[in-house]
């Protein structure tokens, strides 16, 4: 495999075995070993910058992705070399004097280097899940990190604890984390390898607060940057622009899709009832007794089909639909993130241009002048540089989701068509029988 | 008009693509065949129905529906062209009017039913208005298989009057009228609403009028949940029109999925659509269905006119005995059994020789008018019994055939539904595959 040497830090890639594309994914290079320090502090960024820390390998990277953009959007992310298995399942009820909620067993498998063991478990509730998630939107504000189940459910009585509802939230949890274990950035995030392998997070929680408050600088900076990003690129205002339809577009499925599930659970029902009726009649004739018996037993296993139906979308397309429903949220938020920091850039860069033109007709004490506008120049230009890489991130990432996207949606809706043509087949040899 | 098929049942087995109106003319042609000599003479269609209105009995305006009767010679192939048919307009109550009439005349004969008065077991779809045009096609089907039925049957197509009410439309019903059927009308009703009871009843008739019953209960389920599947079906298939729409808007987004979605959603639309038609020829099987629910009324009016017969001959037995055990009593001065006359003769005095004797004669006669009575409804009686078995055999047979070719079609509708389904949903995977 060729190995392709990144300026600047130790940021390996090897191309992935077998495929036919360019492709780059970061892997861990594990034959040289003094390279595995170097590398987890090079993606470290828990340190409290919301950046990585090696920005030219980060762009070389999306440079490598950009240099084959149409393959990107074909291969299927699961299709690249995977060195990172996690799984989500046996939930459990834990009960404290205070109150009573769930934990799930989170196993990893994996080929990393940094990581201690092949093979580690965890056991981790909601509220953690929902910690990791936060933690990877503050390091990757224009990242559209994988969405979580919601937190409520707002329609329905549904119970906290229902069997239904924990086996949907297990699933959608278990979806979340194979979203990151495949995606080329958050992968190798310390806060999702401190998921995933700390006994006790708390330690690791207690980084928040800080966080938090710059969290809120960027709410009041988001305030004042309310007149409008100026000169946004015609690119991300198309972005805006599909994230707005695509919005309304993928609710209005999900809820016909709904519809469907419960238009069929209405016909199952009188379904249940049309059988009998005709076994019932079996018994009072003679001559016509089989063929009656016949009917009967293809109406069975029309029931018996539609209620595979209604499982596979169950199953199937609602959770897929479902988790893009919430991306669309995401995607909104990533976007107004992007423009924020474009706002933030372009509030410091009129300031500056204002000291320029001052400087130059004001005479004012030279030295403190051309000191304000160094450091007003350092700081338009780090401003400028985040945005530049926010960008570059929002424009891989984007790639990235739609990818998954087309892939996610194409496999669930191919297998509910398979399922409703299996339906029909088999319905249609039954009668035959008859 | 008539397919020149000829087809006997089995035909029907390998045949998947019959469409409703093809069994209907296999069926028609069945009954030729076994039918009379009327049926083979005579080609009878029920061809068009039209609005009239006019005055009605109680001279109010009242819109109503009339429906054509064509005959024609039956081997009008062979001469030079097409003569022309006769024909006359008939209303629905004409033909209740013949259907009472043959009711009253012939009580051993399970008669043919009409199709329903009312739109029953309808589901939200379907109207439920007689002047509704879907309603008013599907009278015209049943009252045409009316027709069929009745001249096909060994005994009722040999009637005078139906003849008549298929040729003369003036005359026909003061021809009805003047058999004076009506009279008789008003006492099979009070008899068969009667309640008594036979003490020796028939056991063949009893299972026969159970079967008759439970037939009855297990159609109407039957039709009820049908009715309900139907309408809970459309919805399915309906709802699934909506992905036509959202894909549509979805494409519009979308480079790469977007021809994948479009076209996806067409056949979407397909399948929604699609469900109008089949839900339109299962109305046909609701309506084979619903014919012999309607045949079950008139298999227990048999049986129960042969109830009453039963009836009047135990009550005609036990009146005769009665009245010898009378004379038996005058004759030989013994009270047996005790009576007001026995009674008021030993508290008052014993009656006269001379009215002993007349009493005696009149007792006489009596039993011998009694004897008379009993033979002639022992008489009727049996012969009942054996015409009205003649008829329920050749009913049970019938019934077994339609039945079967019903269920039959029924499944063949089913299975093309299912490769219509197939096909819509491969095509859809295909254009998911695309995208």
């Amino acid at each position: 495999p060729a190995v392709r040497a990144i300026r600047g830090g130790a940021l390996r890639t090897m191309a992935v075995q077998g495929s036919a594309a360019d492709l780059s994914v970061p892997v861990l290079d594990l034959e040289e070993d003094d390279d595995l320090e170097v590398f987890s502090k090079n993606t470290s960024v828990a340190d409290g910058s919301p950046l990585p820390t090696s920005p030219s390998s980060m762009t070389n990277q999306y440079h490598l992705d950009r240099e084959d953009p149409e393959e990107s959007l074909e291969q299927n992310p699961e299709e690249r070399e995977r060195d990172l298995f996690i799984t989500v399942d046996n939930p459990e009820s834990q009960v404290t004097a205070i109150e009573t909620f769930i934990m799930y067993r989170v196993l990893t498998r994996t080929t990393r280097g940094d990581f201690d063991s092949s093979e580690v478990e965890v056991r981790r509730r909601y509220q953690e899940f929902s910690w990791l998630r936060s933690k990877l939107e503050e390091s990757h504000p224009t990242l559209i990190i994988p969405p979580l189940p919601e937190k409520f459910v707002v329609k329905g009585m549904v119970e906290r604890f229902s069997e239904d509802f924990i086996e949907t939230r297990k699933k959608a949890l278990h979806r979340f984390l194979q979203k990151l274990s495949v995606h080329p950035v958050l992968s190798h995030s310390p806060h999702l390898k401190a998921f995933l392998t700390a006994q006790d997070l708390t330690p690791h929680k207690k980084q928040g607060p800080g966080l938090l408050s710059r969290m809120g600088d960027t709410m009041r900076s988001m305030a004042q940057s309310m007149r409008g990003v100026r000169g946004r690129a015609e690119e991300f205002s198309s972005l805006q622009d599909y994230t707005d339809r695509f919005n309304s577009t993928i609710c209005s499925v999900d809820r016909v899709t709904q519809r469907v599930i419960r238009e069929q659970k209405e016909y199952l029902d009188e379904l249940r009832q049309y059988s009998p009726t005709y076994s019932q009649w079996a018994e009072l004739e003679e001559g016509l007794s089989e063929t009656l018996k016949g009917v009967a037993r293809s109406l069975d296993l029309i029931g018996q089909e539609t209620e595979g139906q209604v499982q596979e979308l169950s199953e199937v397309l609602v959770p897929v639909l479902h988790e893009y429903v919430l991306c669309a949220d995401t995607l909104k938020m990533v976007l107004r993130r992007r423009d924020n920091i474009q706002a933030d850039f372009e509030v410091k860069n009129e300031a500056l241009a204002t000291r320029k033109v001052e400087q130059e007709t004001v005479r004012v004490c030279a030295w403190v002048c051309v000191c304000g506008c160094v450091r007003l120049q350092e700081e338009v230009d780090s401003l400028a540089d985040r945005l530049e890489q926010a960008n570059v991130a929002l424009r891989a990432d984007w790639r990235h989701w739609r990818s998954s996207l087309r892939s996610d949606i194409q496999t669930s809706l191919l297998s509910t068509a398979e399922r409703n043509v299996q339906y029909y087949e088999k319905v249609c040899i039954q009668y035959t029988h008859t | 008009m008539m397919a020149d098929s000829g087809s006997e049942d089995a035909a029907v087995i390998g045949n998947t693509d019959i469409s409703s109106a093809e069994a209907e003319n296999n069926l028609r042609n069945t009954m030729v065949e076994k039918g009379t000599s009327l049926l083979k003479k005579l080609e009878i269609t029920v061809s068009e129905a039209e609005k009239r209105t006019g005055k009605n009995s109680v001279n109010m305006q009242e819109t109503y529906t009339v429906y054509l009767i064509e005959t024609r010679p039956a081997d009008s192939g062979s001469e030079a062209g097409t003569p022309v048919p006769d024909m006359l307009w008939r209303r629905y109550s004409d033909f209740e009017l013949l259907r009472t009439y043959l009711l009253v005349t012939y009580p051993y004969v399970i008669i043919p039913p009409l199709p329903e008065k009312r739109a029953e077991f309808v589901w939200h779809k379907l109207s439920a208005d007689n002047l509704d045009p879907d309603f008013v096609e599907r009278r015209r089907v049943g009252l045409e298989n009316f027709l069929l039925r009745v001249a096909s049957h060994p005994l009722l197509s040999n009637d005078k009057i139906f003849f008549l009410f298929l040729t003369d439309e003036k005359g026909w019903r003061d021809a009805v009228l003047e058999t004076g059927f009506q009279d008789k009308v008003d006492s099979r009703l009070k008899s068969l609403s009667a309640s008594f009871r036979v003490k020796n009843p028939d056991k063949r008739f009893t299972a026969l009028k159970q079967y008759s019953d439970e037939l009855n209960a297990v159609i109407s389920q039957l039709l009820r949940v049908r009715a309900r599947v139907a309408d809970r079906l459309y919805g399915v298939y309906k709802v699934h029109g909506n992905y036509g729409r959202v894909f549509s808007e979805w494409s519009a987004i979308e480079k790469e999925m977007g021809d994948g979605l479009q076209s996806a959603g067409h056949h979407m639309d397909t399948y929604a659509a699609s469900i109008d038609d089949i839900l339109e020829e299962e109305e046909h099987y609701a309506d084979q269905l619903k014919e012999y629910l309607y045949y079950t009324e008139a298999v227990r009016s048999v049986c129960r006119k042969h109830e009453l017969l039963q009836y009047e001959v135990e009550m005609a037995a036990q009146d005769l005995a009665y009245k010898k055990q009378q004379r038996e009593e005058l004759v030989t001065g013994t009270v047996r059994v005790f009576s007001l006359k026995g009674m008021t003769s030993k508290l008052f005095g014993q009656e006269s020789q001379e009215q002993r004797e007349q009493r005696l004669a009149a007792l006489e006669q009596g039993i011998q008018e009694g004897e008379e009575l009993l033979k002639d409804k022992n008489h009727e009686c049996q012969e009942f019994v054996q015409s009205a078995w003649k008829d329920i055999e050749r009913f049970k047979e019938q019934k077994d055939r339609d039945l079967r070719e019903a269920l039959i079609s029924y499944a063949i509708m089913q299975i093309s539904m299912c490769k219509k389904g197939v096909q819509v949903w491969s095509n859809a995977k295909e254009c998911f595959n695309k995208m």
